[in-house]
Parts: structure tokens; sequence; C-alpha cells
């Protein structure tokens, strides 16, 4: 069902070597750069096809704000009103007038038109430096009309790269657990969304409880928890076909699942006589290794981007705390040293960072340090939130916090956020329900 | 020998004078959870269903701990004279976590407080092929309150009859 891989027609037209505006995305960034996002402009005659294939009025105008809402919520560009544009979309993406740009303060734009072709979606777009008067980059694709509001994920991931000079996060999805009903008898069902919270689909029914979905980073494929017949183990689900089957023949709970970077394994935790080991097994060949042997809980692993190590949470030195390894388990190191207890340990996908949860004094922190402990820095602070997951370019976290509804501690929602690395920009990510343990997915094109 | 014993008694008295006067400066939160709770283990009646008369169906645990309490030993031991007597019956032991865990670990800490039940059960004379290990983390919440004395409640282990 999920999705033709988008085909990129690229027709490059050369790209200005030399740096012309630069965002810098490595700090807290206060003073978003200004962009003024001219609708796509589209002919009478593509407007009507695409009216009556997709029920959209204009989708020139509909891809334009995917972009600026993308842009916008990335916390590094302020999409300027489209009500001071003085330019009308089709001329300004021929040849911008830039003064009209700059006396709105614009200092990029981003200009296009959207064709309907032989049943098919072709878009063009391009950058413009306005202070510098240059066009930055342009580009051109054509996919099928239904994944138009990709079309606008893909627009806003070039934008991001050509002006931070780092991969974007749009043209992605987020697996998620949808919660509802009272929190005694919870009901979860497995659900996707892309990443600015459209095409909400729920991958299961809520007859069983399900646990920590995970993205394959390498394939449309999901690793999570579920109690189906009331043995909790660890799925592999396909969400193209829907296949799913249990992962290894453990005579026990296993749980904690994650893929490695290559996609070919999956590392979890099985629980047995009050202990919990962290395996793996092979998706090839389904061979069970066994990682830790410990009397303590070993749980929440997660491998570095290389595949050479794996962060994990275990309970040896008394407490929660977080450790790394070598990814065949030996020179197991503890690396959280803090007051507190320290959990979900996860590796950033640029290899620098672990991001984790920290309990200390009854609230919950979302925090990153170095792979060697150095370096804390705790994020955001709430009375409940956990279960960090990165961004696929590592410089947002998603997260989720329960917030309670009234005083005595009655009734709460669960809803996911995001926060930048920065510790800056915020912001609850809307879901149709109740929502918890979210996992970002790899890139879908690039 | 009297003496000593009067000293003892006075001793007794001095400390239930100092255990009463501790009590009256905590009133206010001392009345919402009064007689429920030993340090974090909560010690009442509230959720707890009964397997048999006099057979309590669970045992409860201190923050992130999985060590059994004196009472809850003598609620295990009287599920085991129990299920000897019912020798057709098998068990599921389900163990919970409060909330304030992250869900993995809290997966992982409810295994091993069940298995603490079990593990007693089995010394008991209970063989381990009638003992089924249930972790639920903190997904089955029986309070839903946010407070220590609904956290208490949770942090479980509870015998279900699996047949």
């Amino acid at each position: 069902m999920i999705k033709k891989i988008i085909t990129l027609f690229l027709i490059l037209i050369p790209i200005n070597s030399y740096a012309l505006i630069e965002v810098d995305i490595t700090r807290g960034n206060l003073d978003p750069l200004p962009v003024a996002v001219s609708p796509l402009s589209i002919d009478e005659k593509s407007r009507k096809s695409f009216e009556k294939a997709l029920k959209k009025k204009n989708i020139g105008e509909e891809i334009s704000s995917i972009v600026e809402n993308n842009l916008s919520t990335s916390g590094l560009f302020n999409p300027l009103s489209k009500e001071a544009f003085l330019q009308a979309p089709d001329i300004a993406n021929l040849k911008p007038r830039f003064e009209d740009w700059n006396l709105i303060k614009a200092q990029a734009l981003i200009t296009g038109k959207v064709n309907y072709v032989d049943d098919k979606l072709r878009v063009e777009f391009r950058l413009w430096d306005v202070l510098a008067a240059k066009e930055m980059m342009a580009l051109a694709f054509t996919t099928v009309p239904s994944n138009w509001r990709r079309v606008g994920h893909i627009i806003s991931d070039k934008v991001y790269e050509r002006l931070t000079g780092e991969k974007g996060y749009f043209d992605t999805r987020i697996i998620y657990v949808a919660e509802e009903g009272p929190k005694t008898q919870r009901i979860k069902k497995l659900a996707i969304m892309d990443q600015d919270g459209f095409n909400n689909k729920f991958l299961t029914l809520g007859n069983e409880l399900v646990l920590t979905p995970r993205f394959n980073p390498t394939s449309q494929m999901v690793t999570y928890l579920s109690y189906f017949k009331n043995l909790p183990r660890v799925y592999l689900l396909d969400i193209e076909t829907g296949t799913q089957e249990v992962v290894g023949d453990f005579p026990g709970m296993t749980f904690a699942p994650r893929f490695s970077p290559d996609g070919k394994k999956i590392i979890m935790s099985f629980a047995k006589d009050g202990k919990s080991d962290i395996y793996t097994m092979d998706l090839e060949n389904r061979i069970v290794e066994r990682i830790t042997n410990h009397p303590s809980i070993d749980t929440s692993p997660s491998y570095s981007p290389d595949g050479k190590y794996i962060t994990f949470n275990s309970d040896r030195s008394g407490y929660q705390q977080i450790y790394i390894m070598k990814s065949d388990g030996s020179d197991v190191k503890r690396i959280s040293f803090g007051n507190g207890l320290y959990g979900t340990p996860v590796w950033s996908p640029r290899g620098d960072l672990i991001a984790f949860t920290k309990l200390h004094k009854g609230k919950f922190y979302i925090g990153v340090m170095r792979t060697d402990g150095k370096g804390e820095r705790l994020l955001t602070e709430n009375y409940y939130q956990e279960a960090p997951s990165w961004s696929p370019n590592g410089r947002v976290l998603i997260f989720y916090r329960e917030t309670k509804t009234d005083d005595k501690g009655k009734g709460f929602t669960a809803k996911l956020w995001s926060i930048d690395l920065t510790g800056y920009n915020e912001r609850r990510i809307k879901t149709l329900t109740d929502a918890s343990d979210p996992s970002w997915s790899s890139l879908l094109s690039n | 020998m009297k003496i000593s014993k009067i000293f003892k008694n006075a001793l007794l008295v001095l400390t239930a004078c100092v255990v009463l006067s501790a009590c009256a400066t905590k009133k206010e939160i001392a009345t919402d959870i009064q007689g429920s709770m030993q340090g974090d283990v909560y010690t009442g009646t509230d959720t707890v269903e009964y397997l048999a008369e006099g057979v309590p169906d669970r045992v409860f645990f201190a923050t992130n701990e999985s060590i059994l309490t004196t009472a809850s030993r003598e609620t295990l031991r009287a599920q085991a004279a129990w299920m000897r007597k019912n020798s057709s019956i098998n068990v599921v032991l389900e163990g919970h976590a409060d909330e304030r865990g992250t869900r993995e670990y809290n997966l992982a800490l409810g295994e091993r407080r069940a298995n603490a039940a079990k593990d007693y059960l089995m010394t008991y004379g209970i063989s381990s092929d009638r003992i089924t290990v249930l972790s639920y983390g903190k997904e089955r919440p029986v309070d839903s309150g946010s407070n220590p004395l609904s956290w208490s409640k949770n942090r479980r282990s509870v015998t279900v009859k699996a047949n």
C-alpha cells in the first residue's frame, strides 16, 4: 500500500557552489530567516485536472502551504505573510523582481509551478537569494498526483539542505502508539502518519496491547511489542504488506526491540527468571545471539550508527543507568553518573550523542550526553515524559509527554512533542488521538 | 530484672510518644494514607481480591524494588497452601510497576516482581509448571491516580487463576 518510492526525475539546473545565505542550525535560532514562499503557479487546465483527481481546489497553493508549515515548524525559518507579496506566482517563478521581495524583508524566496502531465504531477521550484539577487537552486520532478503532500515535503527538504548544509527531515513518517480510554484499561493501536501529522493510519485494531514501535532505518519494516494472546513478544511488521511475525522463539517475554543500523538485525531484551538480558536476531539466517549475561535488568538497547557499539539501560549498579559496550557485548562501561535515574538511551544518527530520559526528584527530563557520558544537557523538564527518538538528521528529538488534566492527578493526556537539539523550539505534534512511543523514519527519498 | 523490664516499658512508651508526636506534626499527609502504607509499600486492602477465604491475591512492593515484605511472604504462604490444596489450579503471576518509570525498564521490573513471588511459591512446594509469569510493566495500573498512594497500589504482583 505504501508508497511507490517517488521517482525523482532530476533536472538539476546548475547550482551555484558559493554559499549565499546560510542558516546556522547548531545554535538556538532566535532570529529565524525570513523567507517568502510564493504559491506554486498553476495553469487553469492543470488546476482543473488536479481538482478532479485530488479534490483540492488549488494544488499549487496546497503544496506551498506544506512547505511554509515545514519551514516554520523547524524554527529556523520565518515564512512571511502571503498578503504582502507583490509579484504574481507565475511571473515570480520566471524572474523575481528582487526589490519587491526585499521590500517585505524576505531574504530567501521560493517559487515554482506545478503541471498536470500525462496523469502525473510535474513540479519545478527555485530557491532565490533575495539580497544577492541570485538563484540558489532549481529542481524539477514528476510523481503520481496522490503523492502531492510528499512533493511539499521534498521541496522543504531540498530548501532546508541548501540553506543549512544538512539533510532535512520533512519527507519522513512517524510510527507511534495511538491511545484511548481510561488509564486502567488503556486501548493502544499502532499508528503511522507523516511527520507533519497528516495521512494518519491505524495499523492494528486495538484488540491487544502494543508498545514501542520502531522503524527499520533501511526499509518499510517496523518492530514492536505486542501482547497478542497475552504473550508479550517482539514482532516484525511489514507496513507495505501488513504481514507480521514473531521475532525468534523465546520461552518468555521479549521487549525493547530496535533495528541495527543496516536493518539486518533486531536487538531486544529477553526476560527470564527476573533477569533481563540483551539478545540480537539476524533477520536473514534467524541466528540468535546473546549479548549480555548479568543478573540485573539490561534493556533499551540501541546501536551506534556504525553498528560497532551498543548503548543500553541497566540497573547492575543498583539503579537504572546508561551503559555502552562493543556490539559483541564486551567492554561494558557505565556512562551516566549524574544525580537521578537514567533510561531509554538512543544513539544519535550522527553518532556523537546519546539521547535519554532522566528521572530526578519526581521530574522527568529529556536530555543528551556525549558517548563518553560527558557534556550532559537537559533539553526539557516535565512532570512525566520519556522515549526520545531522533530525526534522521539528528537535529530534532520527538518524545511523548503525559499531562495531568486536574490537580488531583485524575485524568491525563498523552501527546507527542518535539524539541530541537539546541533545547529550543519545543512544540506539540498534532495527533488524532492521545499518542505515545513515537519513532521517526529515515528520509523516504533522498 | 524487674527494673530493667520497667525501664524497657518506659522506653517503649517513650518511643511511642516520639512516633505519635511525629505523626502529629505530619497530620495532613498522614490522614490521607494512614494505615495503608509502610515506608512506601501499600499495606491496605483496597483493590485486593481473594482467591479463597483468607487468601489475598496480591502482594505490594517498594519503589524500584522487588523484595518481598513480611506481609507479602505471609500472603504468598497462604497462596501456596491454597494451591497445594487445589492441585489442579494453575496461576498466572502478573507483575506491575507504577507510572513513575520508563516503559521498557518497567516491563523488566514487573517481570522481576512476579518472579520474586514465583520463587517464593516454589520454596513452599509449588511446581514451576503451575506458574506462568506475565509482566505488564506500567500498562495496567489498578488505580489511575498520580500520587504516592495510587502508585503504591500499582506496584504489585497479582496471582490470577489460569484455569
